[in-house]
């Protein structure tokens, strides 16, 4: 029962999904800050490359290995950020150049390939990974087992992310004034918010949960190193945050049906299920689906009820405004 | 002291000229300083870099085969980026026209018609294969206001995983069936003779072949630069792409626009992808490793932006970044470090982008805060910026 294909599709959604998850709530805080940064595909593979380096590098512990990774993930991932931070908060540059500028700084054939190159990390696999650590016992229950207790712990880890940015946004008051950065600067900048240092620090974190959502996918779904090996993540991430109308909740929902989407290929090939060009339709499958998802979520009343921080892409100027 | 930006009233021209060139130099510094930090000798590499990329016997030909697609997808991304339309899409675009290209030449070349004839054709439908996926997210940012950057970016992918299919893992039109190589390796069927573009050798220097595609990037420039400037039709997309509400208040018609500047973008990355298969690779190359390797589409939007979205300043640039992205194939090896020509570009993109506030701005550096009100008896005051 735990070998059918849904449940396994449903479990490995949930893996799959983790990375996507990450890297939708790094965006998402950035973007409530009002800062797009479409740099999420570069920071994530820069993540992706110094978490692998590190595990194969340090010599200690597996479990502080891979915390260590997780945080020189992090911080890669947040340098790449400031870079951003510092051209479109600081001298206010166009916000979707700089991010794509980002992308191609960082990405598969930029920093993270040179790096990769240069460390000499391509063609082995990691010496330490996440994977399920919990009793086989829990893990062997029907149905559940597999999907909720079989899973590695950066998941669990993503759920209290979840949790965590969930009550931050709506519970705190730096959680609150980042939706006022975000919804009108200039009534925040009168109200005594330094709007600078908030877009500053989100987008920085956005930078940081990026980095970790590249360990991810280095560490826990393919164990290896290869040169733009994030294929794409960053990017749906981007549309996740849409998809979710900037609500952490439902970003788990769309990147665990997104990350299903994604195991689909391997999981109809290894059962060998031939269904025409399926190798066409269900590698296409996330990115088509993703555009559907976009064309709904964009039109008409959902936009209206929901819709984006209003500031989003803009720079603020104090005297300008 | 007290570091203050202004607006400056007027933007001197001069300016728009040394940015781009003092960014480029200030990528050079940084990604010196990451080849120091990494081990490398910065003088030696950039040396080997500029000889591979324009000085060696035959480096210019191969920098102009690198150099024509990006002049391709570079105005292609200056076309929609300049209406503020991120059609960030123009490589799967290329690849669609690619494809469609490689079939007229296949169709028509194979039953014997004039080679100028089936050229002409390639070209047509290299236009229309890259105008009809460009169309999917205007379309959709035109009737559902969905976000053109993502759909157009993801519709890459779709089209990327078409082309490896049709060559790799079925028994398509374009795929070499005979022969013992076909079922050993799988690659698309050549293109007969009378559809490969011809270029045009000059004996200077040992000889430069032009490839044709590079006179038909020159040719669409020229086309982009008279319909921007000189037609209703590209002042009407300027305006809209600047302030989309005066736009309309005149009575610009949105949704075509917003079509009518997608397709032009897609057709112009559709033709590069043409080019690609009449004059560099005469079969359509669906390897994972060939075409869809090089990310013209992305490094296009570098061009695109360096050259600030005026289509002469693209396909210049299109020129030397071509030449970096030559020496970067050709160097590839355990001497010189992958990934460093993509480092560059996103550096010279970033300075490029920082250098914009320049123009925009002054800085202006005080030593002390100006004193508060301090009334100066009987002088002309200076006018506020």
């Amino acid at each position: 029962m735990n070998n059918s294909l849904l449940v396994v599709l449903i479990a490995s959604g949930v893996a799959y999904g983790t990375p996507l998850l990450f890297a939708a709530l790094g965006e998402l805080l950035a973007e409530r800050s009002g800062v797009l940064n479409l740099g999420v595909e570069g920071m994530m593979l820069v993540g992706a490359v110094m978490g692998f380096w590190t595990v194969e590098r340090v010599h200690a512990g597996t479990a502080v290995t891979l915390v260590l990774a997780l945080a020189i993930a992090a911080v890669a991932g947040t340098v790449m950020a400031a870079i951003h931070a510092f051209l479109v908060i600081t001298l206010r540059a166009n916000q979707i150049v700089s991010g794509l500028a980002l992308t191609i700084f960082a990405g598969a054939a930029g920093l993270s390939s040179y790096l990769g190159n240069d460390l000499n990390l391509a063609d082995q696999p990691a010496s330490k990974t996440f994977h399920a650590f919990l009793p086989s016992g829990m893990q062997d229950i029907p149905v559940i087992g597999p999907i909720l207790f079989g899973q590695n712990a950066l998941v669990y880890v993503s759920w209290l992310c979840v949790i965590a940015v969930g009550l931050y946004l709506s519970r705190t008051r730096p959680g609150l004034n980042v939706r006022a950065v975000g919804e009108s600067p200039a009534a925040a900048d009168t109200m005594g918010i330094n709007v600078t240092a908030y877009r500053y620090a989100h987008t920085l974190a956005g930078g940081a949960f990026a980095g970790v959502a590249g360990a991810t996918v280095t560490l826990a779904i393919t164990p290896q190193w290869v040169d733009g090996i994030t294929g794409g993540a960053g990017w749906i991430a981007i549309a996740l945050v849409i998809f979710a109308f900037w609500r952490p909740e439902l970003c788990l929902v769309g990147a665990y049906f997104f990350g299903a989407l994604q195991a689909l290929a391997p999981q109809l090939q290894a059962r060998n299920i031939s269904l025409g060009p399926t190798t066409l339709w269900t590698n296409s499958l996330p990115y088509v689906m993703t555009i559907l998802v976009l064309v709904v979520v964009s039109s008409g009343t959902a936009r209206r009820r929901l819709g984006a921080p209003s500031a989003l892409g803009t720079a603020y100027v104090r005297e300008e405004h | 002291m007290r570091i203050s930006v202004e607006q400056r009233l007027k933007r001197p021209r001069w300016l728009a000229v040394a940015v781009p060139v003092c960014s480029v130099v200030f990528a050079f510094l940084v990604a010196a300083i990451v080849l120091l930090a990494t081990g490398h000798n910065p003088v030696s590499t950039y040396r080997k870099l500029f000889d591979a990329a324009f000085l060696q016997q035959g480096s210019l030909d191969q920098t102009l085969i690198a150099a024509t697609p990006l002049a391709f997808t570079g105005l292609a991304a200056a076309a929609a980026f300049r209406m503020k339309l991120y059609n960030i899409g123009a490589e799967g675009q290329m690849y669609m026209g690619a494809i469609t290209g490689a079939a007229a030449g296949l169709y028509l070349g194979g039953r014997g018609g004039p080679s100028a004839f089936v050229i002409a054709a390639m070209v047509v439908a290299g236009c229309v294969g890259g105008t009809v996926w460009a169309l999917i997210p205007g379309i959709l940012r035109a009737f559902f206001k969905t976000n053109e950057i993502l759909t157009s970016l993801l519709l890459n992918y779709v089209a990327g995983y078409l082309l490896t299919y049709l060559i790799f893992e079925s028994a398509s039109y374009w795929r070499q069936t005979k022969g013992f190589n076909a079922s050993v390796f799988p690659t698309g069927k050549p293109l007969p003779h009378s559809a490969v573009w011809p270029g045009f050798t000059i004996h200077a220097q040992g000889g430069i072949t032009f490839p044709l595609g590079a006179g038909l990037a020159v040719l669409t420039a020229i086309v982009l630069w008279t319909l921007y400037k000189r037609t209703r039709f590209g002042f009407e997309a300027q305006v809209l792409g600047d302030s989309p509400r005066a736009a309309r208040y005149a009575g610009v018609r949105m949704r075509r626009k917003i079509l009518a500047v997608m397709a032009l973008s897609g057709a112009i990355a559709g033709l590069g992808g043409a080019s690609q298969d009449g004059d560099f690779r005469h079969t359509l190359d669906g390897d994972p490793n060939g075409l869809q390797k090089q990310g013209f589409g992305y490094t296009g939007i570098v061009v695109a932006a360096l050259g600030r979205y005026n289509p002469f300043a693209v396909v210049l640039i299109a020129f030397l970044i071509g030449g970096l992205e030559n020496a970067g194939n050709t160097l590839q090896g355990p001497s010189f470090p992958a990934g460093l020509v993509g480092v560059i570009q996103g550096i010279i993109l970033f300075s490029a982008l920082g250098g914009e506030i320049l123009t925009r701005h002054r800085i202006r550096v005080a030593r002390r805060r100006p004193k508060i009100a301090t009334p100066a008896p009987a002088q002309s005051p200076e006018p506020a910026a």
